[in-house]
């Protein structure tokens, strides 16, 4: 398959593995941000390839792992209770609420509907108009697009019974909280390559002068994630602190200006939950308020209380990187994919979930 | 593949009633004027309560249920995947399928010429697979309460007398062969369901397999050790489930594994892994290491089996678990399916 198979050549592999095991003489830990990155890693057998000196740990970037449960709740309470069509990506609707996912609402008759784009759903608004249509537009800048055009189109059409549960977050402010932790020892970042075809690689530069830090923007191929793990390590080695991007045929360096323009008409930033992690200021996209009409927020005011996170559940610790998956004493015992406990264990780009399904550690 | 059709014969209703499954006249007519006519055979001619017939010898009897949406797709329908489904189901078992029960629940207003195309399918599948259907029940269920059309089948077919086949077979070096191109049903599937409007010429590569098997077992007889089809679950599951029952580990090469391009592209697209998404149209086989070029050669010899594939081997290794070598020469683990396997976001 062309630009695929290119980017998961063996001899490539191997010249990428053989150049690393060279130029790594001392221990280096490097967080990958983003979930498809870890997924990838783990799924090629990546990280049995690497330096025993360079220690992935696997970042904060999957979103439907950092999703409120709260926020969870209230999609599933809208389906129950109020009737609407939930649309939502496919693995959102089995991620586990206080009481239930979307996938049990479903189950107990709930009109929850997996979709493949928000415009979809917009679809359904236009062919169901006596009925109220949320997407449960989770994501970070990547999806982000997408969602606020379907309100943009929506808007354009005229509809009143089309709006979002918007969830969604941004990976700079990720990145700073993570290296405001002191328990954090992060010494590089391979940066989220689709986050940064649509934002640009601008934002990362003050991270990178402030934290002293080098930064890749890295793809999800094999040769990509091993050529951006070798930039790092060339980096630190060298003693070099500097943004590069490894990703440059996807990602130009001003990203996407057209789609950061719907972005900025229909989202504001705004503080945001994440699940297992806590607030992080300036870190979520939400509606503006003059397109309220639009935002399942303010649309169906409904209050669900906020519930406490499992206290077995080291989420936060295996989000920022201070502990791997299988170092937490209820991995593949009381949490499983099918029973998670925490944020990670939850969708399959969550690092514990891609231990669980592609490791076999702790099996 | 030709369509095959057959006349439709004039029936009062343009769609299946409530009536229909009343036991009454209007069930008599349709039974009348559709099935056994189009199904005719000396045992289902006695119109009788059930089938009475002789087998000798070890015998195996499986049944399925049939639920899947849409009831029509690309390359088949309903019908034919309840004819095949079983049958491949008796052919795994090592047995040669003899003879089929059908039974349909019917949500009312299904039109009645897809009913009569849903027919026409069962038809040929089973002349196909040389079964007969013997047997049956139609039961037709408020608009509402049912998808259209469900279908169980069940079957009974003689074990073949070289037939040896269990997991208590297995050995370590035992060769793992798959019968063709992994994932294509799903995809196909898949391709044709409600808010996918991915294009492709996939057609679904449902099939029954029992003619192949049956060549396989008069030549290797036992030497053939399992035979299993990875419908529901893919690959993956059907391979976890035979290496937790035998105690052994499995490792299969990424690289050997045959997919259409197609499908791989679309795996890529939807975030899907092919050794997770349903088969119908082929089968996985567990055989000595001695013969295993020859029962590959062998079943390449078979309309159903020109891309078959030596994928994997049994190992005493990692009991009860099965370990991928990808492309690059990584490994990982392989595990069972979980709940269904969803579409990720980004």
């Amino acid at each position: 398959m062309k630009f695929l198979t290119e980017y998961r050549d063996p001899e490539v592999v191997e010249s990428y593995v053989g150049e690393l095991h060279k130029i790594t003489t001392r221990p280096w830990t490097i967080m990958e941000v983003c979930g498809g990155q870890t997924h990838s890693l783990v799924k090629n057998g990546l990280l049995d390839l690497l330096p025993e000196n360079v220690r992935m740990v696997h970042g904060p970037g999957c979103p439907v792992c950092v999703t409120p449960v709260h926020l969870i709740d209230k999609a599933v309470y809208l389906a129950e209770e109020k009737g609407v069509i939930m649309c939502s990506f496919g693995d959102m609707i089995r991620v586990p609420g206080s009481r239930k996912s979307l996938l049990e609402a479903k189950a107990g008759g709930a009109d929850v509907r997996i979709l493949y784009s928000p415009l979809e759903a917009v679809k359904i608004a236009q062919q169901h108009p006596d009925r109220e249509v949320v997407f449960f537009a989770v994501g970070f800048e990547t999806t982000a697009p997408a969602n606020a055009l379907s309100v943009v189109h929506a808007q354009r059409l005229g509809l009143t019974n089309y709006s979002i549960l918007a969830s969604h977050v941004l990976v700079p402010p990720a990145i700073d909280a993570v290296m405001n932790d002191e328990d954090v020892r992060i010494q590089g970042f391979l940066a989220a390559g689709h986050v940064c075809t649509i934002m640009g690689i601008s934002e990362y530069y003050g991270l990178v002068e402030k934290h002293k830090i080098p930064m890749v923007v890295t793809g999800f191929e094999p040769v990509d994630l091993l050529q951006g793990i070798l930039m790092t390590v060339r980096q630190l080695e060298a003693g070099r602190a500097t943004l590069e991007n490894q990703y440059s045929r996807v990602v130009p360096a001003e990203g996407n200006p057209e789609a950061q323009r719907v972005i900025q008409q229909v989202f504001e930033v705004t503080d945001r939950e994440w699940r297992g992690i806590g607030t992080i200021p300036h870190s979520g996209l939400e509606v503006r308020p003059e397109l309220a009409a639009f935002d399942a927020n303010r649309k169906f005011s409904v209050s669900i209380p906020k519930v406490p996170e499992c206290v077995d559940c080291i989420a936060g610790q295996v989000l920022k990187g201070i502990k791997k998956p299988y170092e937490c004493s209820q991995f593949g015992k009381k949490c499983t994919p099918e029973n998670p406990l925490g944020a990670p264990m939850v969708s399959s780009e969550g690092a514990c979930a891609a231990y669980f399904h592609f490791s076999g550690v702790g099996l | 593949m030709i369509a095959l059709t057959c006349p439709m014969p004039q029936l009062d209703f343009d769609v299946i009633t409530l009536g229909h499954g009343s036991g009454g006249i209007l069930t008599s007519k349709l039974l009348a004027a559709g099935v056994f006519d189009l199904l005719k055979n000396p045992l289902l001619d006695t119109h009788h309560d059930g089938a009475v017939f002789e087998l000798s010898g070890p015998l195996a009897f499986s049944t399925d249920s049939y639920v899947i949406s849409p009831i029509f797709f690309p390359g088949g329908n309903i019908g034919e995947l309840a004819v095949n489904g079983t049958v491949n189901d008796l052919a795994m078992c090592g047995a040669v399928p003899k003879y089929l029960s059908l039974s349909f629940i019917i949500e009312e207003g299904l039109p009645m010429s897809e009913f009569w195309e849903i027919l026409v399918a069962i038809k040929f599948a089973a002349e196909r697979a040389g079964v007969s259907i013997v047997t049956g029940d139609t039961k037709v269920v408020e608009k509402g309460k049912g998808d259209k059309i469900f279908i169980n089948t069940s079957g009974i077919g003689q074990v073949h007398p070289q037939a040896k086949i269990s997991t208590t077979y297995i050995q370590p070096g035992d060769k793992l062969i798959v019968s063709g191109y992994v994932a294509t049903h799903g995809i196909a599937i898949m391709s044709v369901r409600e808010g996918l409007d991915f294009e492709t010429d996939l057609v679904s590569d449902t099939v029954n397999l029992n003619h192949a098997v049956k060549s396989l077992l008069d030549e290797f007889g036992s030497a053939i050790h399992l035979l299993r089809d990875p419908t529901r679950g893919g690959v993956a599951t059907v391979l976890n489930e035979i290496a937790r029952d035998c105690s052994l580990g499995i490792d299969i090469m990424q690289e050997q594994i045959p997919v259409l391009d197609d499908v791989a592209g679309a795996c890529e697209l939807l975030g899907l892994d092919p050794l997770y998404v349903a088969n119908e149209g082929i089968f996985l086989a567990l055989v000595a290491a001695d013969v295993a070029d020859q029962v590959l050669t062998k079943l390449r010899e078979t309309d159903v089996g020109k891309q078959a594939a030596i994928i994997g081997e049994v190992v005493p290794e990692h009991p009860a678990q099965v370990v991928l070598t990808s492309r690059i020469g990584g490994k990982r683990v392989v595990n069972m399916l979980v709940g269904e396997q969803l579409p990720r976001i980004c």
